[in-house]
């Protein structure tokens, strides 16, 4: 950092690196683990004791969470200052904070794979405060409070820098979406004896994350890199990010409800959840249209296509993922059938590949090559393996949707549907989707590989252009 | 977007919609708060209960399973596993026996670990998947499979 970086507006944007960096390490391991989950769903006791199938998924689901969450800090730290011109308030404090959830993630990860989760939950005293065992918020207590403090550190900075400087409606939104994020994320101190009260407010935290706030934060940065990619007027873009957004907020908040079909909340909710969450294409949709506008309507030919791809494909991934495959099952006479079944497990992937997997390796492939001072694109080279990976990715995500929505059919059709008695068990049910879990698997290679691709073409960006050139000459 | 319709009044309508749709919201938790005692049995929830569910929760039991549709899908669902395996007479038995069997050692079988509970904590997650199973789901799930 000693050296100034001309393709950086602000020096202190480079902080942004090591979050994009170890997002990229989670990333990885995610995979790794999604792998070991799929070869288990057919072959049953694979790495049994070793890896229990719960252990694994934990490591999977944390993995995703937090890769994303060093996504969305690192896409804040490089968005913030360009948006607020002027340096970052404080870029040893965002270091700091770094390295303080890079070890509580990798701490956190290591007690899952080590420990049994009944002597981790002995060992942080999980009995002072229980707020573990419930999914995606497995975390010991000790580090939900360290993601509370690093939150809080990442706030301020970032808070500060606005302040301090030029306020606009991406960095706003940004904003806002963030400070949301850090507010739902209390809710999972909350854990009331009564089960059905617990499932309830712990919807605030999953469902008003990834259906709402941090809908606001994917807007944001998907906004920012259209003006960047496509010199499209600031104006029209932020009025596009504010209707997206507005859409997100009607139709997500109350949206909840549809999680509040069966888990012991009143009948009302059938219709309000049914109705409003049904609404809640209309902004995944508003992102596709808002996307292909602006690429269409650009001002210049920016030289990084992969970032531009990133850009596109997020949107209409998105919209299949979270709109239509949400939509499927959405209204409650359908989702009676087809709630926790391998349905769910379809939608859940697509959604999240598409929506926030897709937008951090948006920004990434934006910010990346600016970050290591190799100017506005990687090479010709680079692009096109990144090209291959985004591909790779994201036709294997699609077939392990498709593999799943075909298990999760079925599913219905033999478990769900017939009445007591004719009704298949759960495990006899699973012995006949074998096949598509065998398929799924297969995706799941082929998704393993894109993700090499993809990072082979983020390594070549490491070598400095004139490097790359050199060889080239003595050829 | 035409001119007429400004970025100004975008922002409105989401900081409005926003806000409004937060409150209403709010309202609607308030009313779902009233109907928790009833529909869940709250009486009901004994000590027991509450010790069950902390058992569950420490064992990561949602890793695998599904509780009122909720958690992983590789193992079956447990809300109505009271109904399904013997009610008010046969259950507590059955899931103390089933517990200690774990693993059950078949090879190629999704396998369960052993987790060494001791007979109270069985007897507390019992508790709490009786009264789980008795909580107002709105019928579901449609049959006693889950």
């Amino acid at each position: 950092m000693n050296v100034l970086n001309p393709h950086l507006k602000f020096q202190s944007q480079s902080v942004a690196k090591p979050y994009f960096v170890f997002a990229l390490m989670l990333f990885v391991g995610q995979i790794i683990f999604g792998l070991i989950m799929g070869l288990q769903y057919v072959v049953g006791d694979f790495l049994f004791p070793l890896i229990p199938f719960n252990v694994a998924r934990m490591v999977h689901t944390n993995l995703l969470i937090v890769w994303l969450l060093f996504g969305f800090m690192g896409a804040a730290y490089y968005l913030i200052p360009e948006e607020a011109d002027r340096e970052l308030h404080s870029p040893k404090l965002a270091l700091i904070l770094f390295w303080v959830f890079a070890a509580a993630g990798v701490l956190t990860i290591l007690g899952y794979l080590l420990v049994p989760y009944a002597g981790l939950a002995a060992m942080t005293g999980n009995e002072l405060l229980p707020t573990m065992g419930r999914e995606f918020l497995e975390q010991p207590t000790i580090t939900k409070v360290g993601i509370v403090v690093v939150a809080l550190g990442f706030l301020y900075n970032i808070g500060m820098t606005m302040l301090k400087g030029r306020k606009t409606a991406i960095s706003m939104v940004m904003m806002t979406g963030l400070i949301g994020l850090a507010v739902f994320f209390l809710f999972s101190f909350y854990n009331p004896e009564n089960l059905a009260r617990d499932k309830y407010y712990w919807w605030w935290v999953v469902h008003l994350w990834v259906e709402g706030v941090w809908e606001l934060i994917m807007g944001s940065m998907l906004a920012f890199v259209l003006i960047k990619i496509t010199g499209v007027d600031r104006e029209v873009i932020e009025k596009w990010l504010y209707v997206i957004i507005a859409m997100a907020l009607i139709t997500g908040i109350i949206g909840t409800g549809h999680h509040f079909f069966w888990i012991g909340a009143p009948g009302v909710w059938l219709w309000l959840g049914s109705i409003f969450s049904a609404l809640e294409p209309l902004p995944f949709f508003a992102m596709v249209l808002f996307a292909f506008n602006m690429v269409n309507r650009r001002r210049r030919q920016h030289p990084n296509r992969a970032a531009a791809l990133w850009a596109m494909g997020t949107t209409v991934t998105a919209f299949l993922g979270a709109g239509v495959w949400g939509f499927l099952h959405t209204l409650a006479p359908v989702n009676y059938y087809t709630h926790g079944s391998q349905l769910t497990a379809a939608h859940g992937h697509l959604a999240f590949y598409g929506a926030y997997a897709m937008i951090v390796m948006t920004m990434i492939s934006y910010a990346m090559p600016r970050l290591r001072a190799l100017g506005e694109a990687p090479d010709a080279r680079a692009q096109t393996i990144e090209v291959w990976g985004f591909w790779l990715m994201t036709i294997s995500m699609l077939l392990i949707t498709l593999f799943l929505t075909a298990a999760g059919v079925v599913q219905v059709w033999l478990q769900r549907i017939p009445e007591d008695g004719a009704a298949l068990s759960f495990m006899l049910t699973m012995d006949q989707l074998r096949v598509f879990f065998w398929l799924r698997l297969f995706a799941g290679v082929g998704f393993a590989i894109g993700l090499v691709c993809y990072l082979v073409s983020f390594m070549q960006r490491g070598r400095v252009p004139a490097a790359v050139e050199a060889p080239a000459a003595v050829a | 977007m035409s001119e007429t319709f400004t970025k100004g009044m975008a922002r409105n309508i989401y900081f409005g919609g926003g806000v409004f749709f937060f409150l209403v919201f709010l309202a609607l938790t308030y009313h779902t708060e009233t109907t928790f005692a009833a529909r869940t049995n709250e009486a009901e929830m004994t000590e027991a209960v509450t010790r069950g569910k902390l058992v569950w929760e420490q064992n990561n039991c949602i890793g695998c399973h599904t509780l009122l549709g909720e958690g992983a899908y590789f193992a079956p669902e447990l809300g109505n596993v009271f109904h399904r395996r013997g009610g008010e007479e046969a259950f507590k038995p059955f899931l103390h026996a089933w517990m200690k069997a774990q693993p059950l050692g078949v090879p190629g079988r999704r396998s369960m670990p052993q987790f060494n509970l001791s007979e109270q904590e069985v007897d507390d997650l019992a508790a709490f998947l009786s009264w789980t199973a008795k909580i107002d789901t709105n019928d579901w799930p449609p049959n006693k499979e889950g």
